[in-house]
């Protein structure tokens, strides 16, 4: 059986999977979508909050990135995971307290203000759709590997996937469908690392193996990697080279970007009690962990494999012939992945040999002068397709690489769905019912969702045409927003009775502007290429780059809402009353809809 | 007020164990994975430094700590305070 049939079988198999435990779950209880985490054990929420939140940013792009990087990118590790520390300790059992189902929901009703309720869902939208744009990327790409097309084509034909799986409905509050998403995505991840660390390392837990002895040469595995990469012209993989400032920030945003993203927050306001709402947010990091302590490895283990394909008599010998990389079964995945134009190469030089290095490091230039080389000729290498491509880097099985095509696709459907379900309630349950047209009829009410999801679709492939980054760096941009706009506004309603209306709604917007006009500023105007003013290479304000401006944006959020709040109006007595109460978990009920 | 004093002594009581579980969240991560890793370059771990397996992977590790021992604490708190669910 060839690996195209293969791939074919194990996604199709995956998805038969998900269709028939959703099919299964439905016929056991109709309740509505949105307390589909009621009754269910933190176990098992943590374990499904976990496949909706790890997203092709996780899976298929953050690994990739580290890769390339190195030490530069831990923040993606340590931001992603840090997030459920303050979600956990700061937001997630007052909100379960509080007993609503939307995050604006809480907002408009902290805030006695029907404004701040749609400034929350203007912030939501804004962060959502962004969200979107970076896992339709993901989606892309796993589809033109697959179908072994353009990404381009890979883009459109995930689209419609994607709204198909939408639409189908409670697909995504169904708690059991996205423990096995789970159950696929932590396999697939697991299992090719695994081989791959026995390999190089001789262990099986990948995250010994990246601090453990590289078999082949003796050395510790990082040791030779910071030597092979430096030979190429490379920067040195464990040391750091960005701004240190930059890193805080950017690894800070990642983090309160997380404690405010709504479609996870969600999930905590329908845990049975309070009690179960604190332990929730540890199983889902634990569950979350399993693949971030991993992805490291596969980074670093994965640009070890590559640098040794490329140059297989070693840093110092040939370089791999044109001819072994179109014939050599063990190059084979070179061809594959150069249709979907994600990965391209060209013997510049004419001398039959691929060199692979670093052309802008005046050190190998004077020795690709000496040697005859005219420039790297692996012109392109895709960060996002590192993990997909990985196990075929490192010739494993056939089924491992079908596997990790499943995988890939389960992280990245069962996020964009989520997300345009978020989308979708936002729009028609938050925005028109409950602010616009408030006598609108339940049928109206679910075209209206249909509507929106098809219209944010639309947009997210529209800006997904001109990326502003990689997968993961599109995702950290949504983060940003959410931690300059949502994550602010409720940490102050909890903590601080202080905080009015007035101060709430200005902090929202001020915070959610600055973000976004500085994102504006260096990727261009709605993203569209040569419309921006200054680059991340350079940016506006010293080293902060614009996916490390949400923790600016915060501050800015909470200094506004502070001086707004000192002019005006002191908070009235019920509503500190409400704060009160949600402080403490005694006379939590069961969560209720606000309609 | 004496159900008013209590309240007060159990929401004070979480804000200081919340302080000083975001200064431990906060010494990990900005601190031995980024700002102090130059001053930890002396500790190695398997090819690279102390400050480097932070980043990447022990502020997680911690992380995860944390959050369960929060959780423990909390529940132990609503007892004591008699503010627990029913």
């Amino acid at each position: 059986m060839d690996q195209f049939t293969l791939n074919l079988l194990f996604v199709g198999a995956s998805f038969a999977l998900y269709i028939g435990i959703a099919i299964w779950a439905r016929a056991g209880s109709t309740s509505e979508f949105y307390a589909a985490g009621r009754g269910v054990h933190p176990v098992t929420n943590g374990m499904a909050t976990a496949a909706d939140w790890m997203s092709a940013a996780s899976f298929i792009s953050m690994a990739g990135l580290i890769a390339f990087t190195g030490y530069d990118n831990s923040s993606f590790l340590m931001g992603w995971t840090g997030g459920y520390v303050l979600l956990a300790l700061l937001l997630a059992p007052y909100l379960r307290k509080f007993g609503k189902f939307t995050v604006s929901e809480f907002i408009g009703d902290r805030f006695y203000s029907p404004t701040a309720r749609l400034v929350a869902v203007i912030c939501l939208l804004v962060a959502s759709i962004t969200y979107v744009i970076g896992q339709m990327q993901g989606v892309g790409i796993a589809f033109g590997r697959f179908l072994e097309i353009d990404a381009f084509w890979g883009l459109l034909i995930g689209a419609c996937v994607v709204f198909a799986y939408a639409v189908f409905g409670g697909m995504k509050g169904v708690t059991y469908t996205q423990v096995a998403q789970y159950c696929v995505l932590i396999t697939a991840y697991t299992i090719p690392a695994v081989f791959i660390s026995l390999q190089l390392t001789g262990t099986p837990i990948p995250a010994l193996g990246l601090f453990g002895e590289h078999t082949a040469s003796g050395e510790p595995l990082l040791a030779k990697l910071d030597a092979i990469v430096t030979d190429l012209g490379f920067k040195e993989y464990t040391a750091a080279h960005g701004s240190t400032i930059n890193m805080v920030l950017f690894t800070l945003s990642l983090m309160i970007g997380t404690a405010g993203l709504p479609h996870v927050i969600m999930r905590f306001f329908t845990v049975p009690k309070v009690s179960d709402a604190r332990w929730s947010a540890g199983w889902t990091l634990v569950f979350i962990a399993l693949l971030y302590l991993t992805a490291p490895a596969v980074g670093a283990m994965a640009r070890l494999n590559i640098s040794d394909l490329m140059w297989p008599n070693g840093t110092g010998g040939e370089a791999v012939s044109v001819e072994q990389i179109e014939t050599d079964p063990e190059y084979a995945w070179m061809a594959t992945w150069q249709k979907t134009g994600l990965l391209d190469w060209e013997d510049k030089n004419g001398d039959g040999k691929i060199q692979y290095y670093n052309d802008a490091n005046a050190d190998l230039q004077a020795k690709a002068a000496e040697k005859g080389w005219q420039g790297n000729e692996l012109t392109k290498f895709n960060r996002d397709i590192l993990v997909l491509a990985n196990p075929e880097i490192a010739s494993l099985p056939g089924w491992v690489i079908g596997l990790v095509a499943a995988g890939g696709l389960a992280a990245a459907l069962s996020t964009a769905a989520g997300l345009l379900l978020a989308i979708s309630s936002a729009v028609s349950h938050d925005l028109l019912k409950g602010q616009l047209t408030p006598n609108m009829s339940e049928r109206n009410e679910l075209l209206a969702a249909r509507i929106s999801m098809a219209a944010a679709i639309v947009v997210a492939v529209l800006l997904g045409l001109n990326p502003p980054g990689f997968a993961a760096q599109t995702v950290a941009l949504a983060f940003g927003l959410a931690a300059a706009s949502i994550f602010p506004a409720l940490m102050m309603g909890i903590f601080s009775t202080r905080i009015n209306n007035s101060g709430a709604v200005a902090g929202m917007l001020a915070g959610l502007v600055v973000t976004l006009l500085y994102i504006f500023l260096h990727k261009g105007w709605f993203f569209i290429p040569d419309t921006n003013s200054f680059t991340d290479a350079d940016p506006l304000l010293g080293p902060v780059k614009s996916t490390s401006f949400g923790a600016i944006g915060a501050l800015v959020n909470f200094i506004v809402a502070y001086v707004v709040s000192g002019m005006t109006k002191e908070t009235p007595e019920h509503i500190k009353a409400l704060v009160a109460s949600v402080r403490v978990p005694r006379g939590a009920g069961a969560a209720v809809d606000g309609h | 007020m004496s159900e008013n004093d209590e309240s007060n002594a159990y929401w004070s009581a979480n804000v200081r164990l919340i302080q000083i579980s975001l200064i431990v969240w906060a010494l990990v991560s900005f601190g031995f994975g980024i700002i102090l890793r130059p001053m930890l370059s002396g500790i190695s771990v398997g090819g690279a430094d102390l400050g480097f397996w932070f980043a990447q992977q022990g502020s997680i590790l911690v992380f995860l700590v944390l959050i369960f021992f929060y959780a423990w604490r909390m529940n132990k708190l609503d007892v004591e305070h008699g503010v627990e669910e029913e």
